[in-house]
């Protein structure tokens, strides 16, 4: 009789469960005796935690169609954040609907795996023709910067995000089951995992500032400490959830580690520019989700394409 | 019916639109009356408004809420007028004061009697998307009326950028929706108004500008 191992996506997502139910526990516990400000920070990171792992379990378990749907949905309330921070003219209602009526279609491309629709629908063709409603609506000021405005929040929220999904219908490799959903965790932990570093770190340890401009508050340190234990987990993660060699290990480590904190950098700069942050909401609907999905829109696409590029070419 | 017509349009087209399409944040919910007779003074960009006021309540509480509505343009004979009346169940209301001896305020009195909610949008019209206009003094008279009735000033911002005068598509904003505190007649029109327009300035400064060119 052989013993068998659970697959290691089951195992860690049951670890992740386990650790919820303690850190849930223990933050109601927390909450009664220190400062509430910060709990509330923890208790978001949490939910989220919760979301994430519920997510990835409808994928394995029930069907990898509906994880599709909930990601559109992301990308639907994610989509509805920025258009409600950033300025648009009344004229841009009509395009805004075109806009949102892609956000089914990109994730039906990325659902059905179908490669080549997926990766020009929005960076081409919804890229030429949003302008053109725009200028059939007939109202010429200030229309640059709107169109700029719908583009940026298209790429960033619906098609850098859809990048999720797309790895969900990623056929299986030889030697790794679901591979897709496996590289896709791969991905996730090690983007929060960055940004938890990065976060811990910087309160901490910060001491030499660093794009201050940007975000008071970031250090040297704490983007050193992310990019280095980030590369360090992807070497550690990946013979279980990759089938990367540690060479390319090292580089989608680096590659999540670097570009997860530039896109926080990115974001952040926009929130600044809109004048969000100052607000200090962090709530859904005041940019919220957006909060929680700065650096993973940065380090999708790229991980996305260093896998795809070594594997399914 | 009228009755069943008005929780089903709360839950099928009130709450998706509101809840999922837009997606709202309501600050002080608790304010908001569960039972009548009450008043709710809210201001006004868009239809949506007394939709996603309508979506505020517990459903057992729907058909006890009365939008008042301009008559000269939900009373149109048709369509419009059945469902104004019917699925919306708005008090109408004339504007330009009193006609041939009819006090236009007439149906509101009674339906404060009956210990109904009322709706009241005191700017008139939506206007300008996401500007407020000049408030009318209808409500004065109202609350005069009935100088126990509590006044909830309502503040709500988005919904004209989302469907402002002229369209009829919701686009996908997300709105918000600060309650205020209850008061009632202050005892004089002028003071009353003042009020009034001092709660909205205050609810304004509260609840987040959206930008809108």
């Amino acid at each position: 009789m052989t013993l068998r191992m659970p697959e290691p996506l089951f195992a860690a997502l049951g670890l992740a469960v386990t650790l919820l139910v303690a850190a849930t526990i223990g933050a109601s516990v927390s909450t009664r005796i220190r400062r509430p400000l910060r709990d509330a920070e923890v208790r978001l990171r949490i939910r989220m935690w919760w979301f994430i792992v519920a997510g990835f379990f409808m994928a394995l378990v029930l069907d990898r169609r509906l994880s599709v749907v909930a990601l559109g949905l992301v990308s639907f309330v994610a989509f509805k954040e920025f258009l409600t921070l950033a300025p648009t003219r009344r004229a841009d209602n009509k395009v805004l609907l075109w806009a949102y009526l892609a956000i089914p279609l990109q994730y039906f491309w990325a659902g059905s795996g179908v490669y080549g629709i997926f990766s020009v629908f929005i960076p081409v063709y919804l890229f030429l023709l949003l302008p053109i409603r725009m200028a059939l609506v007939g109202d010429t000021h200030g229309f640059l910067r709107s169109v700029g405005v719908i583009h940026w929040g298209l790429m960033t929220t619906v098609f850098c995000v859809s990048h999720l999904a797309f790895m969900l219908a990623l056929p299986d490799l030889p030697g790794l089951k679901n591979s897709g959903v496996s590289l896709l965790f791969y991905l996730v932990v090690l983007t929060q995992l960055n940004d938890t570093a990065h976060y811990l770190v910087n309160r901490r340890f910060g001491r030499h500032p660093v794009l201050a401009t940007v975000r008071p508050g970031l250090s040297i340190e704490g983007m050193a400490a992310g990019i280095a234990l980030t590369t360090l987990a992807g070497v550690a993660l990946a013979p279980w959830f990759t089938p990367f060699t540690w060479a390319q290990a090292v580089i989608a480590g680096l590659l999540i580690g670097l570009f997860g904190f530039l896109g926080f950098v990115a974001t952040a700069a926009i929130e600044r520019d809109l004048g969000v942050r100052e607000s200090g909401h962090f709530l859904p609907g005041h940019g919220g989700l957006l909060e929680r999905l700065d650096s993973l829109m940065f380090s999708a696409p790229l991980f996305f394409h260093f896998a795809y590029d070594q594997f399914y070419r | 019916m009228k009755k069943l017509l008005r929780i089903l349009f709360v839950v099928l087209v009130a709450k998706p639109i509101i809840v999922f399409w837009l997606g709202l944040t309501i600050r002080h919910r608790e304010r908001l009356p569960t039972r009548g007779p009450a008043i709710i003074a809210a201001n006004h960009n868009s239809h949506l408004d007394t939709v996603a006021l309508l979506s505020l309540f517990p459903l057992e509480d729907v058909p006890n809420v009365r939008p008042v509505a301009a008559a000269d343009y939900f009373m149109k004979p048709g369509f419009m007028r059945w469902f104004s009346l019917n699925v919306i169940g708005i008090i109408p209301v004339s504007r330009g004061g009193v006609v041939e001896g009819v006090d236009p305020l007439a149906e509101c009195y009674a339906a404060l009697e009956r210990g109904e909610i009322l709706l009241i949008f005191p700017e008139g019209s939506r206007g300008e998307p996401e500007k407020m206009a000049e408030l009318k003094s209808g409500i004065s008279f109202i609350a005069k009326r009935f100088p126990t009735v509590p006044v909830i000033p309502v503040f709500m911002r988005g919904l004209g950028k989302s469907m402002g005068k002229g369209t009829f598509i919701p686009i996908p904003f997300f709105v918000d929706v600060f309650i205020g505190r209850p008061f009632s007649w202050t005892g004089e029109k002028t003071s009353f108004m003042d009020r009034l327009r001092e709660a909205f300035a205050h609810l304004q400064k509260k609840v987040p500008a959206q930008p809108l060119e």
